[in-house]
């Protein structure tokens, strides 16, 4: 656990299920903070991007937010969570059902989100996976490989140069990510038990 | 591997935990957010919570046990009852629930499920049925406000059809509860669950008449759901869940550890 009450800020995109991830720093000891105030987002010291939804609508309501620049300019450690995540890269296949337009997203790393494909299995891929770590990082300290997180997604990042962890779901996938002081992951840690609450402690101490 | 789901359902009523057998004659199992935090450290994978009153009552439902849920539990939950509206759901995931799980009104109001799906994505968009055996006509008949029975009244739709319907309109999961079997602890209704397992192609939930280890391996093996939702077993401590889970293990079905 950190020894000093670390300043978390959870941005409040406007979308659904923020409070669960700020129960699970708040379990960690950490003060947390749900804020879309361009202001207190740059001050604090852990910024989370929170992911429950649809990325147009998650995206619409950042941009008129207008937190679009000033995420992109963040240079604490930042984590995006599922949606999150794949908020954090250049575009995203998701769109309203019935429409076919890509998204644009915040490109802080390169990336594409695509519907996943899965052949016979079922979608969203719901439930409990195991992960493999592709590259050492604090992020993923103490957690073992074949560790199970919680994941909730039918649209996924491909195993791709910024892959931190993997995990395989009719074909591999990025189970998390990362680019200089941004991280995403896939899977929704505040909801994966132990192993979760590990991820969340590690990236506190980044 | 993805692993196969042991979902403890608790459903509530005023605020704390009953079960009825064939949804009837509640009796108080006891408080949410204990139960909840017992389940979660037993190693349960997911908690569903039914506010089993709502759906067929007319007056508001205090849900801030919601919150209370989230803060000190770290698995995923899914609050279903009483949800009829984009707003309602936006409620309970605020308040900090994975999932929400609609019924009896997206059965009176089918545009819910696309509107849930474009507002907070496909993933916690759960919808559940209540499906009982008609044993003179052979058909799978879908029921709606099973929660209170005077008002519990048979729809136009048969299960199977219902069950591609909602596909079609974006529900993420679908949790099919076996009437007949529910709270008599026989084993889960295998042949009507390969039945809707055919038909669907999201994550499905068996629910109703789990009574002993065995009616888990069957359910996961020969109807391939992904989850498996009981009440009384565990509620009753007639099945513990780490034992469960263990034993499944053993019989090769893919369990969290």
């Amino acid at each position: 656990m950190p020894t000093t009450k670390t300043k978390v800020t959870v941005i409040n995109t406007g979308c659904a299920n923020i409070a669960s991830v700020k129960f699970a720093f708040e379990r960690l000891g950490a003060a947390v903070t749900v804020s879309d105030d361009v202001q207190k987002i740059s001050l604090a010291d852990h910024v989370i991007l929170p992911g429950v939804g649809a990325a147009p609508a998650a995206m619409k309501s950042i941009q008129g937010k207008q937190l679009i620049d000033c995420i992109q300019h963040l240079t604490q450690p930042v984590l995006g969570v599922c949606l999150g995540m794949q908020l954090m890269v250049s575009n995203s296949e998701e769109s309203d059902l019935g429409s076919s337009n890509n998204t644009p997203c915040l490109n802080l790393m390169p990336g594409k989100v695509e519907r996943m494909q899965v052949g016979d299995l079922r979608l969203p891929h719901m439930g409990w996976n195991q992960i493999s770590i592709v590259e050492q990082n604090p992020l993923f300290k103490g957690i073992s490989n074949g560790s199970y997180f919680y994941f909730v997604h039918s649209y996924a990042v491909s195993k791709y140069e910024h892959t931190l962890a993997s995990c395989d779901y009719g074909k591999p996938f990025s189970a998390a990510i990362h680019r200089n002081n941004f991280f995403g992951v896939q899977f929704h840690p505040e909801r994966s038990s132990d192993a979760g609450a590990q991820l969340l402690e590690n990236f506190l101490l980044i | 591997m993805l692993a196969r789901r042991l979902i403890p359902c608790l459903d509530v009523r005023d605020g704390v935990v009953v079960k009825g057998v064939k949804f009837r004659n509640h009796e108080i199992i006891g408080d949410i957010v204990p139960l909840a935090q017992k389940y979660a450290e037993a190693g349960a994978d997911e908690l569903v919570f039914y506010d089993i009153t709502a759906s067929s009552d007319k007056r508001v439902v205090d849900k801030s046990w919601v919150s209370k849920i989230a803060q000190v539990i770290d698995i995923p939950f899914c609050v279903a009852g009483g949800i009829k509206t984009v707003e309602d759901a936006g409620l309970i995931l605020e308040m900090g629930a994975d999932k929400i799980s609609i019924n009896s009104p997206a059965l009176a109001n089918p545009e819910l499920i696309t509107a849930l799906y474009n507002t907070y994505g496909q993933q916690c968009v759960v919808v559940g049925i209540d499906s009982f055996y008609n044993e003179a006509s052979g058909n799978y008949e879908v029921y709606q406000f099973t929660g209170d029975e005077k008002r519990t009244q048979k729809t136009q739709w048969q299960t199977v059809d219902w069950v591609q319907e909602v596909q079609k309109r974006g529900a993420g999961e679908i949790v099919l509860n076996c009437m007949n079997q529910d709270g008599v602890r026989k084993g889960y209704d295998i042949e009507q669950l390969i039945k809707v397992r055919a038909a669907c192609d999201v994550p499905l939930i068996a629910s109703g008449g789990a009574g002993e280890t065995q009616h888990f391996k069957d359910v996961f093996e020969q109807a391939d759901v992904d989850g498996a939702l009981a009440a009384s077993v565990f509620h009753k401590g007639i099945i513990e869940i780490p034992v469960l889970k263990q034993w499944l293990r053993e019989q090769q079905i893919t369990m969290r550890n």
